[in-house]
């Protein structure tokens, strides 16, 4: 029998796969995006731009050349991390990966973490007390949970806490003060706010993220409920469990060691796969709250029909998915000492 | 031969009672779960269908007898709902809606089933290079994150194509596509490997026949709990659209998420029944299908079923030989 | 061998709740092991057998019932509570399985599987008794202390085998229940495991109950044999004498269906064992039996006992007193056509 396990190998081998993957998807962005008819310049500049400044910025941005030309532009520009400029605007889309995202990042974290501690202890107790009135409750509330659009709960919480209650605020990342003050250091101010010491910027950052945050978790914190609870049931019936019993392991030892921490192993695969749908999510939230993240921006330039921007930012997008699933996959490998094979 | 026949009919009408006969058995939080989906569900599609009759009003109608509705005005008397910053009817925007949500979701399925299931069945049964290459091509559409792909499919179709429920139903079906192809494929490549599909290839039987008959309907099995679930998840991605504002045109037809996006503003003054309406709708309806779902697979699912057991009764009169046991 | 036995079971019936009713797995068992003595338990899949070790440990499905008697060291454990059954469990009664891949928790090393077991039992012991221990026992049974830390999947099925007679023995229980340790492993390893067992005797002074379905484990291993069908133990006594002189037809039957090199046809007990929510009425082999008597069908039959430690539940050595006349006439056995689905 082979003797330890090699973390690198597998890292090595999964790294590979990712090549042709990555390819993929960037063409599939590339088609979605040269399929659009119309001319691509002419509706971000509003549609009324005098033909020969739409001819000098075609010429500009290559859109003149035949499509494997542009094609191979393309892909040469996305490997040297060149994303290019935003045509309604002019930003690049550097500074709206650093900028924006950032702000995606920060919500997408915390509202991440609210995902993960719900929808996992609700899951575990779900499983472990199953058919009790205490697992219905919980699936019942996974179940609701799930249902109510993001943007629904969004208006609710603004509603509650914000007008009536008048205890949260309802929009943007920060209140206008806090934003002239902070220092930009990773453009996530709630890091950056730590790190300039300055606390009470901290909590005003802290209540602009409480309800976007808390409304985005819940909602896909109901997969986890289900899927947890699912395993917890599936681990209780595994004859590991059984053999643990017959050894008289106690009934707690039996359900939190062996069970709960089997049932927790595909919890991470979870997390990467719920990425792509939280940031979905993001979407909706972040109009809803007027958050100035990635996710908004992109609806913006869609409206605005500005291709280079949406083209930079879902290549950006993608991934970024791609980069956290492997990760996840790593992670995976280090958990479960048997998926390294 | 007629014999025969009416022995197959026979087979076909056992075979069909012992696939119902689980859900029949269900019991607890599943048989629950079933008849409150398929209730809350059923309603929505009466409401669906029947429209015209069971609305006060039209969809976009802000008027009656040359008279204009009131604006935001609450709950009450002729608008049981109230009505919207446009004067149109709240609950008329419900009930219609209900039509535009079923319509736009059964084609979304209608489409993604006829494309992902048989995609799904030949390539896992096939395998080789093509299955490859369609599993890595799905793979990377699970890169993006699916609403977000929506919103650029429907953006780009929604100059070329009119009917905005097409658009919508379409830039659905080209989302969930990955997901069907995927469960399908995967359940066909552990059906493949089965006993008695070897058995079968071992008799010579043709591949097509196999997929046919013994493949297709186990996998098919699966199909209605994945299809209701997906179609849960289909409404939230159409009321999206509409929120941000792609999909269904509010020319076009009542949409709920619409709604709720027209009624963030609205919050800001208090103002709650426009959008706490629609979204209470969305969430009714998404409940219903999950519901449904959920209690489908318990069901069906044997790996999560729980049968009644009757209980074990030690005294019970076990068999009693009688004195007449052989002739004298 | 010494006075007291350390496990007598009388008149055990464990039977399971089905949405169709109830399966009388064990339907009336009475049996006793001494120290140090192994009582090899032998029956066709579907005997009922499984369930009987399971339920001497307690360990029983939701929607089963106990009823009778099993008495260890004189404690009655049915009806016994979860917690005393779960002291017993491990140092005092030893359960292991039939699957050996899939009986270990795949996230925790030996190492760890083996400090649980001892501090769940023996919590005042040291890291340094713990190890020792633990280390003592995989040693004799031929696992090395270089792979302790190492993960089940790490090994093979007949080593995780002995890592779990390891687990189970580390606590010195006095009655060990073995469900089929060998079924899943090759020829040579089941030898090896075999001959660890067989030690018991010698170097843990162990009573052990090996459940098998293969008549020459027991042959080698075994110093009693018990013959079980559905959920009855049909036959008793010394292994020796019960495979050189079998009473019952079952056994009989078993003993010419084995093959040997000896083998020149092959013989097979028509039929199929009985579904044991409605078990055939009277003696429950009688619809497979060759020597099928007038009475075996329709009355229940009684135990006897014969030559001092040997028992029968046969009508062919029963009583005589309680066949009616006309009831040892043996009749045509017929052609059974359609297997009952057990």
């Amino acid at each position: 029998m082979s003797q330890g396990s090699s973390l690198k190998q597998y890292a090595l081998t999964r790294l590979g796969l990712v090549v042709p993957m990555v390819f993929v998807v960037l063409t599939i962005v590339f088609l979605l995006m040269r399929v659009a008819p119309g001319n691509p310049v002419d509706a971000a500049l509003g549609g009324h731009a005098p033909q020969a400044e739409i001819n000098r910025i075609t010429k500009q941005l290559g859109y003149d050349k035949p499509l494997y030309v542009q094609y191979g532009k393309y892909l040469w520009d996305v490997v040297r991390l060149h994303l290019g400029s935003t045509i309604s605007d002019r930003r690049s889309v550097s500074n709206i990966i650093e900028v924006n995202g950032a702000a995606t990042l920060e919500l997408t974290f915390f509202a991440m973490l609210v995902a993960i501690v719900v929808g996992v202890s609700v899951g575990l107790i779900s499983g472990r007390f199953r058919d009790s009135p205490v697992d219905a409750g919980g699936r019942l509330f996974g179940i609701l949970v799930y249902a109510t659009p993001v943007f629904f709960l969004g208006l609710l919480a603004q509603l509650v806490f914000g007008v009536w209650l008048n205890w949260l605020p309802t929009s943007d990342q920060a209140s206008p003060i806090t934003q002239a003050l902070l220092q930009t250091h990773t453009n996530i101010l709630f890091v950056d706010a730590i790190i300039d010491g300055n606390w009470s910027a901290l909590w005003d950052v802290t209540q602009h993220l409480i309800l976007p945050a808390t409304t985005l978790g819940i909602v896909y914190g109901g997969v986890f409920i289900r899927l947890i609870r699912v395993n917890v049931i599936r681990t209780l019936k595994e004859d590991y469990i059984e053999a643990a019993r017959a050894r008289g392991i106690g009934e707690r030892n039996v359900v939190y060691r062996h069970a709960f921490r089997n049932a927790l192993v595909p919890v991470v695969t979870v997390i990467g796969l719920q990425l792509a749908l939280l940031l979905g999510g993001a979407v909706l939230t972040e109009t809803t709250f007027n958050w100035p993240g990635l996710g908004h921006y992109l609806v913006l330039y869609i409206e605005n029909r500005d291709y280079a921007a949406v083209q930079g930012i879902t290549v950006v997008i993608a991934l970024v998915i791609v980069a956290v699933s492997l990760l996840i996959d790593f992670v995976n490998a280090f958990i479960d000492p048997r998926v390294r094979y | 031969m007629a014999a025969s026949a009416s022995v197959r009919v026979q087979r076909r009408a056992i075979g069909l009672r012992r696939a119902l006969a689980p859900i029949a058995e269900a019991r607890g939080f599943s048989r629950w779960m079933l008849i409150a989906g398929s209730a809350i569900t059923l309603m929505f599609v009466i409401l669906a269908i029947f429209a015209p009759v069971l609305s006060p009003y039209a969809f976009d109608q802000y008027q009656s007898n040359g008279h204009r509705f009131a604006q935001l005005s609450r709950p009450g008397h002729g608008h049981i709902l109230g009505t919207t910053v446009q004067s149109t009817d709240v609950l008329a925007r419900i009930v219609w809606g209900a039509q535009t949500e079923l319509e736009v979701v059964g084609l979304a399925l209608a489409f993604g089933l006829a494309i992902g299931v048989p995609l799904g069945l030949v390539s896992g049964y096939f395998g080789g290079v093509l299955d490859r290459g369609a599993v890595f091509f799905m793979d990377a559409m699970f890169a993006f994150p699916p609403l977000l792909l929506a919103i650029i499919i429907a953006f780009l179709l929604g100059s070329s194509v009119s009917s905005g429920v097409l658009v919508a139903a379409l830039a659905i079906t080209i989302v969930y596509v990955p997901q069907y192809f995927r469960v399908v494929r995967n359940h066909v490549i552990s059906v493949r490997e089965e006993q008695y599909v070897e058995a079968a290839r071992a008799l010579g039987a043709k591949p097509f026949t196999i997929l046919r008959r013994y493949v297709f309907f186990n996998v098919v099995q699966n199909v209605p709990v994945i299809a209701t679930l997906n179609a849960a998840d289909a409404v939230l991605t159409l009321t999206a659209l509409g929120f941000i504002g792609y999909g269904v045109q509010p020319t076009q037809g009542a949409e709920w998420g619409y709604d709720v996006s027209r009624a963030v503003t609205d919050t800001a003054s208090g103002i709650w029944w426009t959008g706490l309406f629609p979204g209470l709708a969305i969430v009714l309806l998404v409940t219903g299908l999950t519901l449904l779902g959920e209690g489908l697979n318990e069901t069906i699912n044997p790996v999560l079923r729980r049968r009644a057991i009757r209980q074990v009764d030690f005294d019970a009169p076990s068999f009693d030989a009688g004195a007449e046991f052989y002739e004298a | 061998m010494s006075d007291e036995p350390v496990l007598t079971v009388r008149d055990l019936r464990l039977w399971y709740g089905t949405p169709r009713g109830s399966v009388r797995a064990v339907d009336r068992i009475s049996l006793e092991i001494g120290a140090g003595e192994t009582l090899g338990l032998v029956g066709e899949s579907g005997s009922g057998k499984s369930t009987l070790g399971r339920g001497i440990l307690g360990l029983l499905p939701e929607g089963a019932r106990s009823d009778g008697e099993v008495l260890y060291k004189g404690r009655n454990l049915v009806g016994a509570s979860q917690r005393e059954l779960r002291r017993l469990r491990g140092p005092e009664l030893g359960l292991i399985f039939q699957e050996p891949m899939t009986r270990l928790d795949p996230l925790m090393r030996i190492e760890d599987q083996f400090r649980e077991t001892l501090q769940q039992h023996e919590s005042k012991l040291t890291n340094a008794d713990i190890r020792r221990r633990s280390l003592d026992t995989l040693g004799r049974m031929g696992i090395p202390p270089t792979r302790f830390r190492q993960y089940p999947h790490e090994f093979s099925g007949g080593m995780r085998q002995r890592i779990m007679i390891a687990l189970a023995l580390v606590l010195r229980p006095s009655l060990l229940v073995a469900d089929e340790p060998t079924t899943a492993l090759d020829v040579i390893v089941e030898a090896q495991i075999l001959r660890i067992l067989a030690d018991l005797k010698e170097n843990f002074g162990t009573a052990l109950l090996l459940i098998t379905h293969n008549l020459g484990i027991v042959a080698e291993a075994c110093d009693h044999v018990a013959v079980m069908y559905a959920g009855q133990i049909v036959e008793e006594g010394p292994a020796r004498d019960v495979f050189a002189e079998p009473k019952h037809p079952y056994t009989r039957e078993l003993l010419r269906s084995t093959i040997s090199l000896d083998t020149e046809r092959l013989h097979s007990i028509p039929g199929a064992p009985p579904n044991l929510i409605t078990p055939p009425t009277g003696c429950h082999f009688h619809p497979r039996c060759p020597d099928i008597m007038r009475i075996c069908p329709v009355k229940d039959p009684i135990e006897t006992r014969h030559d001092g430690d040997r028992r029968v539940l046969c009508w062919l050595h029963g009583p005589e007193r309680e066949i009616p006349p006309g009831g040892s006439e043996p009749i045509e056995q017929e052609r059974i056509a359609v297997a009952e689905e057990a």
